[in-house]
């Protein structure tokens, strides 16, 4: 389902188009042609909202914050009164991007693993309960992992089991369950790629005596590659704007610390933390959720522009 | 299974043993690819029986036909919720399948791809399909609840079922295209020349043949959509749905859903919230699961082969 989402169509498969000539009846024709673009214009609509809604209160931001102390200082403290506030974002960044590192090291090994074993590995038979089941844990929504990394991984497994003295609120909880939040992702769009590798190049390296591991590792997964990599960066960019998930189990505050034990705050938790608050329009608390929204939105258009881009080499590569 | 690949199977397994130097690394491999498997269902079994357990002493009847209430937790249900989770649905489905599918027919029948505006829709749908959902809250919070636009007094300020609703279709309106996208494709190109043949105009060709042969594709597409939209959290909580609400949400007045109040039973410190949270857990849960349902059967019924 996942990898659906960049699906390039393919404008050779329609061959030409046939043209009826022109009648009365294609004014009407016209009409309704000129609706359906007014639809698809809509999308267009939505991203213009987005941008001139984010860019608009972002100026009047730094209009009173200076953009130098947003991107390079390291105290945070937008909600705090006084001589207090402060407004470095880089610790909320560190505990974003720490936290997708966190998540990645979960879900990369065991999401490929998983897109391996579907693609290369799996019996039909196997392959036709398995599938449903990685889609059963994408479409769960994330506010039950949330609730599942505080009420139970956080004190029974890692507190309980392992013995890790965490925090209630921890960094290693959320980072994991993330981790497992996006492993459906990086399953599904990777097996799509590694399923559009010809038959005949498995057929040639097997001919030439290679066993299986070397085929799917050396042959397929190499030509599948692009299409990997488009799952990874997929996968990062959606454990980037995670919102639920870290605000339930990770805490309140950033922290500009490789300790995962303690709180950590992402920008998307931060956001909806704030706007919790019913802040009012027009101050300044208000607006740093516009200069974070713009921070996170743009770090997550890049990474999705780059999956774009390596989606359309490999279908481009084999259809 | 085809003849050709039933040999290639054979000739695979024969040169699969002929390399037997391999076979413990082999051997070594799977094991690995099983783990990571074992892993991920793993978590998806202890999520799901956790929450059962958790939860399900408090389901009830009178768990869904009551109002929540933070002060007798005892007591609370999540009826206003559960309306809210519905009401946002149905007021989803209502935006997204005309837009979405409009959408989708210009796409693949009319947009002349070799445009560049055109190409910059596609792009731009793809994009819009994975912006973090929290950023679509902040829209619906800047530009539907306190902004520009005045649908139904969506203007006043003030979170009102309709915004949330437009806000979560915006949300998932992508999803609905690109499954649509691939429906339609997938109606083969010889029942389009056949109607133009015929004499049938395009959009005669489009309404009477194209889109019924879609037509399960894309009913899978919406519900799809559907069960996302209604799962999610962070556009809601910019929106600014309400918790813990006594009374049932109208289209212009405050509203509840079944995310938010799971969320805010999560933050409550007495533990009976969290088991509150798990039977509400559960109750969304059982609702995506019905949904999935229907689009499986859906899919299965009505596919054509074509």
């Amino acid at each position: 389902m996942e990898g659906s989402h960049f699906a390039v169509s393919n404008p050779g498969a329609q061959g030409p188009r046939l043209q009826r000539a022109r009648t009365r009846r294609s004014t009407g024709e016209q009409i309704i042609k000129g609706l359906l673009a007014l639809a698809a214009l809509l999308s267009v609509l939505t991203t213009t909202g987005i941008v001139v809604t984010l860019i608009k209160e972002t100026i009047t931001f730094f209009g009173d914050v200076p953009i130098g102390d947003f991107l390079f200082k390291t105290d945070w403290a937008p909600l705090a009164g006084g001589e207090q506030q402060a407004f470095g974002v880089v610790p909320l960044i560190w505990s974003t991007l720490y936290l997708t590192a966190v998540g990645l090291v979960v879900a990369i090994p065991a999401g490929l693993g998983v897109g391996i074993y579907l693609a290369e590995y799996a019996s039909p038979r196997v392959r036709k309960i398995l599938k449903p089941v990685v889609e059963l844990l994408a479409g769960i929504p994330t506010i039950v992992f949330g609730y599942f990394a505080l009420t139970f991984f956080t004190p029974n497994v890692i507190q309980d089991w392992i013995g890790i003295g965490v925090d209630v609120f921890n960094g290693l909880s959320a980072g994991i369950i993330l981790g497992i939040l996006v492993l459906p992702t990086i399953a599904s769009v990777s097996e799509d790629a590694m399923s559009a590798v010809p038959q005949s190049l498995r057929e040639g390296a097997f001919g030439l005596g290679a066993a299986k591991w070397q085929v799917v590792l050396r042959v397929v997964f190499p030509a599948a590659l692009s299409g990997i990599v488009a799952a990874l960066v997929l996968g990062a960019s959606r454990a980037i704007g995670e919102t639920v998930v870290i605000l339930v189990a990770a805490g309140n505050n950033p922290n500009l610390t490789f300790d995962l034990t303690v709180a950590h705050q992402n920008m998307a938790a931060f956001i909806a933390n704030t706007a919790r608050a019913d802040v009012s329009a027009g101050s300044i608390a208000y607006e740093t959720i516009f200069a974070v929204g713009t921070t996170l939105f743009v770090m997550t258009l890049v990474l999705n522009l780059i999956a774009i881009r390596f989606v359309r080499k490999y279908r481009q590569v084999y259809e | 299974m085809s003849a050709t690949a039933a040999e290639a199977q054979i000739a695979r397994r024969t040169v699969e043993r002929a390399a037997s130097g391999e076979r413990w690394r082999d051997a070594a491999f799977r094991f690995a690819l099983l783990l990571c498997l074992f892993v991920a269902v793993l978590f998806l079994g202890a999520l799901l029986v956790d929450t059962f357990v958790d939860g399900v002493g408090i389901l009830s009847w009178d768990f869904i036909t009551s109002f929540p209430s933070r002060l007798r937790p005892e007591e609370s249900g999540i009826q206003s919720a559960f309306i809210g989770t519905l009401w946002l649905m149905a007021l989803c489905a209502i935006f997204i399948v005309p837009v979405g599918i409009a959408s989708a027919v210009y796409l693949e029948e009319y947009a002349d791809r070799d445009r560049w505006w055109n190409r910059a829709i596609e792009v731009n749908i793809q994009n819009l399909a994975s912006v973090p959902s929290v950023v679509y809250g902040i829209l619906g919070l800047a530009f539907i609840v306190r902004g520009p636009i005045d649908v139904f007094g969506l203007g006043k300020g003030q979170p009102t079922l309709l915004a949330g609703a437009l806000t979560l279709g915006l949300l998932v309106l992508p999803v609905v295209i690109i499954v649509s996208r691939e429906a339609i494709r997938a109606v083969p190109p010889s029942i389009r020349e056949g109607s133009l043949a015929l004499g049938a105009t395009q959009w005669q060709t489009i309404w009477k043949q194209v889109l019924p042969g879609a037509l399960p594709g894309i009913a899978t597409g919406v519900i799809l959509a559907l069960s996302r939209a209604i799962g999610e959290t962070a556009p809601l909580i910019l929106v600014g749905a309400a918790a813990f609400q006594r009374f049932n949400p109208e289209l212009d007045g405050p509203f509840s859903a079944l995310p938010i109040q799971i969320f805010n039973n999560v933050g409550e410190p007495e533990a009976i919230f969290r088991d509150l949270a798990a039977a509400t857990i559960i109750v969304l849960l059982a609702i995506l699961l019905l949904m999935n349902s229907v689009a499986i059967y859906l899919r299965n019924r009505y596919e054509s082969k074509w």
